[in-house]
């Protein structure tokens, strides 16, 4: 070997690259859609509906209409079917109840915050104030609000969010291990055990979030061209493009959308919305290009909400803490309309309740429900996180029961490294993992015996703050999808993804996916896969995404998905190019393709010094003088792969919280987690996407909760009281990784993106019950706000659904002079 | 987020502020650090035709010795106030109340005077105000006058100042050699306070000899706990000795019940945070 040897491959791959895309990201020097500015673009401001549920019984647009440099208003009558409609690409059932929605409803508003009028002005600022002057006349009808009556209401004759659809139950979606023969009967094994076992029920909150990305959503449209082009702040330019030509009628190859930059998305922006459908309508019925940037408070509002659950639990497990079976009985909240996934997210959830445990029966139903709130639809995690947090909750409480240790009671139950791959009792195959490992690992990390020691000492001590250790062992399926396991499902498109690559004469590399980045970095991991395997320069690779013109196929980016198929589709891609190459090779170097290496960039003959680098050959090809006979003159090649399985990372996350019995302040000590997310590529933003996640998840712990009063306003409705941390509330985490390769692609690699916000929600309530067992407490509902600790302290309950009003710090009933009237829940 | 439109004067002194004020009267708002204001324009639930910003008003900034008490220029930012020695000497609790207040971004374009002014009872700086005794020094028409701390806050949002009026300064009784601290309860950094207690000692060897005490967000003003501050006096230092005077905390309040936590359980805060602020002003803990 010599120091001039060319580099192997393999070099980019692990390696900490600084993502290339974060100066233009973080000084905003770049493509928001908010910073396109066309010419003669026109402004849109959205009249929102202040009540849950109203007929709409007069819309008076004259003064509006008149106002400075007002162009248009329209209301939903004026647009009609031009504005297409909102889509539901996932059916669960084959008699799932869905209710129409149109982009902005001519007869009846369903939430609060819903579009009825859209104003166009000549700046932002003058369709603002017209806003202000449409008059709407509402009729109020009664509102769905709480999620246990609404489930009911066919049966109480209770409020219904869509009187027509005579229930508020879209839905009931069921698996049964004994059914579809995966496992056993879970009735059986529940009786079994409350004859001599244990059996443990419980009913758990999720919480309604918010998901709170850092970009508002905006779109802009520009009719003018042959195309119509389309800017929006989304996840799915691709799968907008066949929403828009589905509903509307305009035939796809007539529209363009281009994500630009998207600042985060968090799955919130996985969605086909009124104000895209709106804007499309607007700028075509005017011919003129047209923007719509939603304020702050009106993304809180009206941009999809997530979670928001009931779970009912059952599980059955032997004396000695053998799960024997468990049965899960979901409520979900879908909103006012089921959304592009909607009901779909909590039958994502339905495969992951067994979680890493041999249980031998298991069954899931869930029971999707309609009612006047702002939809709900993915947010990080879609489902996965729900399962995990009871699941392991109930390990908790199973080992509480049994006096013993979670780690141990967990070991008893979870399946061998050995045994893998393995077939859950949900059906699934998981590929690979090492939960030994990773606990091991972790426990390390985390000095788990000492902290116990520690526990114990305050325990007997009586110490004012209790220590708490809470555990969370969690696995998920992502890279979304199979397509044949989508198709199974209902799911109304496939889970594939395309990359293309291009060689350019000067050797530089051009590389397309269908994937859509809003804020991961894709653009660094796949330039590190895609320099390794075609051994260019780092720096020599562009990665171009995000406009359908540019990427014509993709299904873009959510679910953990975008290196696991997209990386994938891009390793095929580039395999070609070299293929493609070596007869080229082969010819320009005079030698037989059989006896070509390439390694490094460089196709060499073999047992010689002769060689060209792949760059060369792209230059070559572009000159076209001398190539075979019958070969083209073109290296570019594209791949499109749909993933056999799904991948499943793991890891063991352990969470120290201090409990102040005083006053129910939890305050972190400690957090470590040991993931097993197979091969790593970029262990830099492998830790900013687990440290981010793990900020989320503990967020839905601790404090973050979209609440709504009695009059269905929401209540959270900006961030004085929608608790979104800092970097202030935060602990500095240990993180680590065990490797347990996929073998679902070449790769090796498995998802990271909902790792962090699936697996430490548990751990952390788990940590505060810790804390609190020998006080009486067994549970606490999230998000665990002090006053919810501190009365599961003295009053021993849980602590019910949070109510009451917002601060008043900006109310304007506050004696401000100057106060403008405004409608009772006005929104804006 | 965009306000309506309004008209913007920016005088360079109290006089013509006044006149901008005078001639405007109930249309118009006055912007100190802007920092509440702005907010409540942008989601539109104020818009007054006319905002008058003392940013430019230099005389209004700064902070000066008095004598036997601190001049606290209205227009100071908390960050100022915050890092001044002065303050940091004579008046320790208002510098500590200052380290909690809000966020750095905040506290660089906030004012002293502003928050005073707008009188949220969550605020930070009303409790320490009203515990340490400052006068407010107002100006109008008719010249300048001093209103105690006692009659400055007169409900939600609501001060001794008339519309014709500006806070002008600050005037905190030195309390040079008292240990401070500030109890601020929240669930996330940048939250407004739940509750927060804001307390002085002056020690005698290990005897409390004076306490000042006051409370944020436990009512529809801030407030000062008169009976703590009279129990502490001759108690021992020590958690024992304080704590029967801080569960007197919460007496003749009137919290409010929000998102946040309900009264009763604000009240309950009241009393452990009294104890605590007390005896980390004392150096107990």
């Amino acid at each position: 070997m010599t120091a001039t040897q060319e580099p192997t491959t393999g070099q980019e791959i692990g390696r900490d690259r600084r993502r290339k895309e974060d100066q233009r990201l973080i000084t905003g020097r770049t493509r928001w859609t908010d910073n396109i500015t066309l010419p003669g673009m026109l402004h849109l401001a959205m009249v929102r509906s202040p009540f849950p549920h109203a007929r709409i019984t007069g819309i008076n647009i004259e003064a509006a209409r008149q106002a400075t440099n007002v162009v248009a208003v329209y209301t939903g009558a004026d647009l009609g079917e031009a504005q297409g409609a909102c889509i539901n690409a996932w059916p669960v059932t084959t008699d799932q109840v869905t209710p129409p929605h149109v982009p902005m409803p001519t007869d009846r508003v369903a939430f609060a915050g819903e579009t009825v009028a859209v104003v166009v002005a000549r700046s932002a600022a003058e369709a603002r104030d017209a806003a202000e002057l449409v008059e709407v006349d509402y009729e109020e009808l009664p509102a769905a609000l709480d999620l246990k009556e609404a489930a009911a209401a066919h049966e109480t004759g209770g409020a219904l969010a869509h009187p027509d659809l005579g229930t508020n139950v879209t839905a009931v979606w069921k698996f049964d291990s004994a059914e579809a023969g995966t496992g056993g009967d879970v009735e059986q094994a529940i009786s079994e055990a409350r004859a001599n076992g244990i059996v443990i029920e419980r009913e758990y909150r999720q919480q309604r979030l918010i998901p709170a990305f850092m970009e508002p959503r905006s779109v802009v449209v520009d009719p003018t061209g042959e195309q119509i082009t389309i800017w929006s702040a989304t996840q799915i330019p691709h799968i907008l493009r066949f929403a828009l030509a589905a509903t509307t009628g305009v035939p796809e190859s007539k529209i363009r959308v281009i994500a630009p930059d998207v600042g985060g998305g968090f799955g919130g922006k996985l969605q086909q919305t009124p104000e895209e459908m709106i804007a499309f309508a607007v700028a075509r019925r005017l011919g003129k290009p047209v923007k719509f940037t939603e304020t702050r408070s009106e993304s809180l509002l009206t941009a999809h909400h997530g979670r928001d659950q009931w779970q009912r639990l059952t599980l059955a497990a032997t004396k000695e803490g053998k799960v024997t079976g468990l049965k899960v009985d979901l409520l979900a909240d879908l909103g006012a309309y089921v959304a592009i996934v909607g009901g779909g997210v909590p039958v994502l959830g339905a495969f992951m309740f067994n979680a890493i445990y041999k249980f031998p029966a298991y069954q899931f139903q869930t029971t999707n429900v309609l009612t006047n709130k702002t939809w709900t639809d993915a947010y990080r995690g879609a489902g996965r996180p729900e399962a995990t947090y009871a699941i392991e909750r109930l390990m908790d409480e199973l080992a509480a029961e049994l006096g013993k240790d979670p780690l141990e009671v967990r070991e008893m139950n979870w399946i061998k490294h050995e045994e893998f791959p393995f077939t859950t009792v949900a059906g699934l195959e998981y590929d690979s993992g090492n939960y030994e490992a990773a606990t091991a690992r972790a426990r390390e990390m985390f000095g788990y015996d000492e902290l116990r020691a520690e526990q114990a000492e305050r325990r007997a001590r009586g110490d004012k703050v209790q220590l708490g250790i809470g555990v969370s062992t969690f696995t998920e399926m992502c890279g979304l999808a199979p397509s044949r396991v989508l198709g199974q499902l209902n799911y109304g498109a496939g889970g594939w993804e395309h990359a293309e690559v291009r060689m350019l004469p000067t050797g530089k590399v051009e590389v397309v996916t269908g994937a859509s980045a809003h804020g991961q970095g894709h653009e660094t991991a796949f330039s590190q896969i895609v320099a390794d395997r075609l051994g260019v320069p780092f720096d020599d690779v562009e990665i171009l995404h995000g406009d359908t013109q540019i990427s014509h196929k993709g299904l873009d980016t959510y679910g953990s998905r975008s290196l696991v198929v997209g990386g994938e589709a891009l390793v095929r891609a580039a395999d070609k190019v070299i293929e493609k190459a070596k007869p080229i090779a082969a010819h320009l170097l005079e030698a037989s393709a059989d006896d070509l290496e390439f390694n490094g960039g460089r196709f060499t003959v073999r047992g010689t010094d002769q060689g060209m680098a792949i760059t060369e050959i792209a230059t070559a090809v572009f000159a076209a003088h001398n190539l075979p006979d019958g070969v083209e003159a073109s290296l570019d090649s594209e791949a499109t792969y749909d993933p056999v399985n799904f991948n499943y990372p793991h890891g063991t996350h352990l969470c120290a919280a201090e409990v102040d019995t005083e006053t129910g302040q939890v305050k972190l000590r400690k957090y470590v987690c040991c993931d097993d997310i197979g091969v790593v590529i970029n262990p830099l933003i492998v830790a900013g996407q687990v440290h981010g996640g793990l900020v989320q998840g503990i967020a839905q712990a601790l404090w973050e909760e979209a609440v709504y009063d009695e009059n269905g306003t929401l209540v959270t409705g900006s961030f004085v009281d929608y608790l979104l941390p800092t970097a202030a509330d935060t602990i500095s985490f240990e993180i680590d990784h065990t490797t347990s390769p996929s073998t679902t692609n070449s790769l090796g690699t498995k998802g990271v993106g909902e790792a962090g916000t699936i697996a430490s929600t548990p751990a952390v309530v788990n940590a505060i019950v810790d804390a609190l067992r020998p006080l009486g407490v067994n549970d606490v509902a999230m998000p665990c706000t002090p006053e919810r600790v501190w009365r599961a302290i003295n009053e021993g309950s849980a602590g019910g659904e949070t109510t009451g009003a917002a601060a008043p710090h900006f109310d304007p009933s506050t004696g401000m002079s100057g106060t403008v009237d405004r409608a009772e829940g006005d929104v804006q | 987020m965009i306000p309506a439109a309004f008209e913007y004067v920016a005088p360079t002194s109290v006089e013509e502020a006044l006149a901008a004020l005078a001639e405007h009267g109930d249309d118009a708002k006055v912007i100190a650090g802007g920092q509440s204001l702005l907010p409540v324009l942008r989601m539109r639930l104020n818009a007054p035709e006319w905002v008058i910003d003392l940013g430019r008003i230099d005389s209004l900034r700064g902070v000066r010795d008095g004598g036997d008490h601190l001049v606290i220029g209205a227009m100071t930012t908390h960050h100022d106030v915050g890092q001044d020695p002065l303050v940091h000497e004579h008046a320790l609790l208002v510098s500590k109340a200052i380290t909690h207040l809000a966020d750095a971004q905040v506290r660089h374009r906030g004012t002293f005077g502003g928050a005073l002014a707008h009188a949220d009872p969550a605020g930070d700086l009303g409790a320490p105000a009203r515990a340490l005794g400052a006068t407010f020094v107002v100006q109008g028409p008719g010249g300048t006058r001093e209103v105690p701390a006692d009659d400055f806050f007169v409900d939600l949002f609501e001060t001794a100042i008339s519309d014709d009026e500006i806070l002008t300064e600050v005037r905190v009784p030195k309390h040079t050699g008292w240990g401070a601290s500030y109890e601020k309860f929240v669930r996330i950094a940048h939250q407004w306070p739940i509750v927060a207690v804001a307390a002085a000692v002056r020690l005698d060897g290990d005897t409390i000899a004076e306490a000042r005490v006051g409370l944020t967000n436990m009512g529809s003003t801030p407030l000062r706990a008169a009976a703590v501050e009279q129990a502490l006096v001759g108690q021992p230092a020590t958690e024992e000795g304080v704590a029967a005077a801080a569960a007197l905390a919460a007496e003749g309040t009137n919290p409010p019940s929000d998102l946040n936590g309900d009264a009763d359980y604000r009240r309950h805060l009241a009393t452990v945070l009294t104890r605590r602020a007390v005896l980390s002003a004392a150096g107990r803990s």
